[in-house]
């Protein structure tokens, strides 16, 4: 039996190593702790996150538009299943989990804190926060816990391709009629700014960082990820014809990158905290879920034991 | 196509799949309203994936549909009072620019879905009626009815075996789910009557070894619902003494329109925009 140094030593030397950690390895107390928040919270994000779309599956303007957002949903609720399997790996349950989610003690990506008002906001979502949780999660594809890192690489094909269909949505309507043109611009004017919000804070304001570096729970810094996204976006947007809605965006030549203006961080901090345009609707509609769900979940375990018991 | 439905009027094989097309994008539509609402993650999940196959062959039926539409009106217009569409009817035009009135489902797949044992309950009676219904289809002289009755048959065998075991497990499982779901039942088995009452269309289709004698699956779903509901410990209501046609002949409840409203709505406000 190896002591703690040594034991710690053997899980350095693995993550340094690109070994990955697996649930039945030794890891640190803060590592465990740092991966439950972390996967969870993803977790949460993906179930809170197939409300504002769900909102629009039984207005979808077409069979097709409506097949595809229904599977796109679907998709997420899979995500959720997924990471809630990877964190239940590290010794918390399912129902702790939702537990925390309900009682508003764990926190879910803010993004879903904002409104769908029109249909243009679907294309918006699939385009910019698919596309930025992509860009946050493919790094997550070589965490450096091993069931994470597995369920990750699941949920990126999926989530390109949900990218890929949103663009087309917002492509389709940059090429309609000017009223969808406009809608398509609105929602980007929406959608923007939470989204370069996904990243979370600035690189000199986030305290997990450094450590998750470390250990190669992450990759890059909040802010690499933000500029690739921006990047990225706005070459896009020239080909939807879209503007972007920050005055401040502009070409650095020295620097090959964009440069572009100061998110909003007090709202940022304000939706983080609960006082979203959507916080008390989202969380409220999960409860609701849940509690209507009580008597199906108590009589399918009813019926499961007296299964179990006549066997 | 042609050859095969020379005996019979356009129309009625239209109607038909419109029927056909109309009772799976309805009951479709109302599932996908579970969508991120379930009780149990995966069950939100299976919920899902079968509203997604009932889109699915309601697409199937439509497109269908839409090709039958534009043979007899080659000029196209989406249907009766509808805008003139470019491009002819298409499976949207059917879909999204209808009146409720005509609509062709049965009023079943239009009531809301209550809580999750109403909601069980209608997609149990539904699947086995549509189990044997699209079984009997397979062997139609119409090629595409056919077609999409077998690839659909694989779907649906899964949705009756999954609502099945639903219903036995509220059936048999706390006082309160086998209180509830016994209270569904009883609320919906009214609406069951009109799935086996054939309409002009079905007779005429029937007739010319098109569709399926509604009436003729009629004790095999009784057959199928009795053994369910005993093993499920629950009760079968006695039979619906005057069942009436409604919402084959486009007689609906007030709950279509709701749909509709909210399905249509994009399509009704922007009109001819592609989306
Ligand atoms: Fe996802
Ligand atoms: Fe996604």
């Amino acid at each position: 039996m190896q002591d703690e140094t040594g034991l710690l030593e053997t899980f350095d030397d693995k993550v340094a190593k690109e070994i990955k950690i697996e649930p039945r390895d030794w890891m640190p107390e803060n590592y465990r702790k740092n991966l439950i928040r972390q996967i969870s919270q993803h977790a949460h994000s993906e179930i809170v996150g197939m409300l504002p779309e769900g909102n629009w599956i039984t207005r979808a303007p077409s069979l097709r538009r409506k097949a595809t957002l229904i599977a796109k949903v679907q998709d997420e609720a899979g995500h959720g299943l997924y990471l809630y399997s990877a964190a239940e790996t590290m010794g918390i349950t399912r129902e702790e989990m939702v537990d925390q989610l309900l009682t508003g003690k764990a926190k879910y990506s803010s993004i879903f804190n904002y409104p769908t008002l029109t249909w243009a906001d679907i294309g918006a979502i699939g385009w910019l926060v698919d596309g930025a949780a992509i860009m946050n999660q493919v790094p997550l594809c070589r965490t450096s816990y091993g069931p994470y890192a597995r369920a990750m690489i699941r949920v990126c094909k999926e989530e390109s391709f949900h990218q890929r269909q949103g663009f087309e949505i917002l492509l389709t309507l940059c090429r309609g009629s000017n009223e969808q043109k406009d809608m398509a611009q609105d929602a980007l004017n929406r959608w923007w700014w939470p989204s370069l919000m996904m990243f979370g804070p600035n690189d000199d304001n986030s305290p997990h960082t450094a450590q998750s570096m470390k250990w190669k729970i992450k990759r890059f810094t909040n802010d690499e990820l933000r500029q690739k996204f921006v990047d990225i976006c706005t070459e896009q947007a020239k080909i939807l014809g879209l503007t972007i809605p920050d005055p401040e965006l502009k070409w650095n030549d020295e620097k090959k990158h964009y440069d572009f203006g100061e998110i909003n961080w007090d709202e940022f901090w304000k939706v983080v905290n609960g006082d979203g345009p959507c916080n008390s609707e989202r969380l409220a509609a999960r409860v609701k879920a849940h509690e209507d769900g009580k008597w199906v979940r108590e009589a399918a375990s009813a019926y499961a034991e007296k299964r179990n018991r006549n066997n | 196509m042609a050859d095969q439905i020379s005996n019979i009027s356009t129309t009625q094989l239209f109607n038909y799949t419109l029927n056909l097309a109309d009772n799976s994008l309805i009951m479709g539509h109302r599932l996908s309203e579970w969508t991120g609402h379930g009780p149990i993650l995966e069950q939100d999940i299976a919920m899902s994936n079968i509203a997604l196959d009932l889109v699915g062959q309601s697409r199937n039926f439509y497109q269908y549909a839409a090709q039958i539409k534009n043979k007899i009106t080659p000029s196209g217009d989406g249907g009766k009072g509808t805008p003139s569409v470019d491009r002819g009817t298409t499976e949207d035009s059917l879909a999204y620019l209808r009146d409720a009135d005509e609509f062709k489902n049965i009023i079943l797949v239009e009531l809301p879905n209550g809580d999750w044992g109403y909601t069980i309950a209608k997609l149990f009676f539904f699947s086995t009626w549509q189990f044997l219904l699209y079984q009997k289809l397979i062997p139609s002289s119409d090629a595409q009815l056919s077609a999409i009755a077998e690839k659909s048959l694989k779907e649906v065998t899964y949705h009756v075996r999954w609502s099945s075991e639903w219903m036995i497990r509220l059936g048999d499982g706390t006082d309160e789910s086998h209180q509830r779901i016994q209270k569904a039942i009883d609320e919906i088995w009214n609406y069951t009557a009109e799935l086996f009452l054939p309409s002009a269309f079905e007779n005429a289709c029937y007739e010319n070894n098109i569709g399926v004698a509604v009436s003729e699956i009629k004790n095999d779903w009784t057959q199928k619902i009795n053994d369910v509901l005993k093993e499920a410990t629950l009760t079968s209501p006695a039979a619906v003494s005057s069942p009436l046609l409604a919402g084959k002949e486009g007689r609906h409840t007030s709950f279509l329109q709701e749909i509709l409203d909210d399905m249509q709505y994009l399509q009704r406000t922007y009109p001819g925009c592609k989306w």
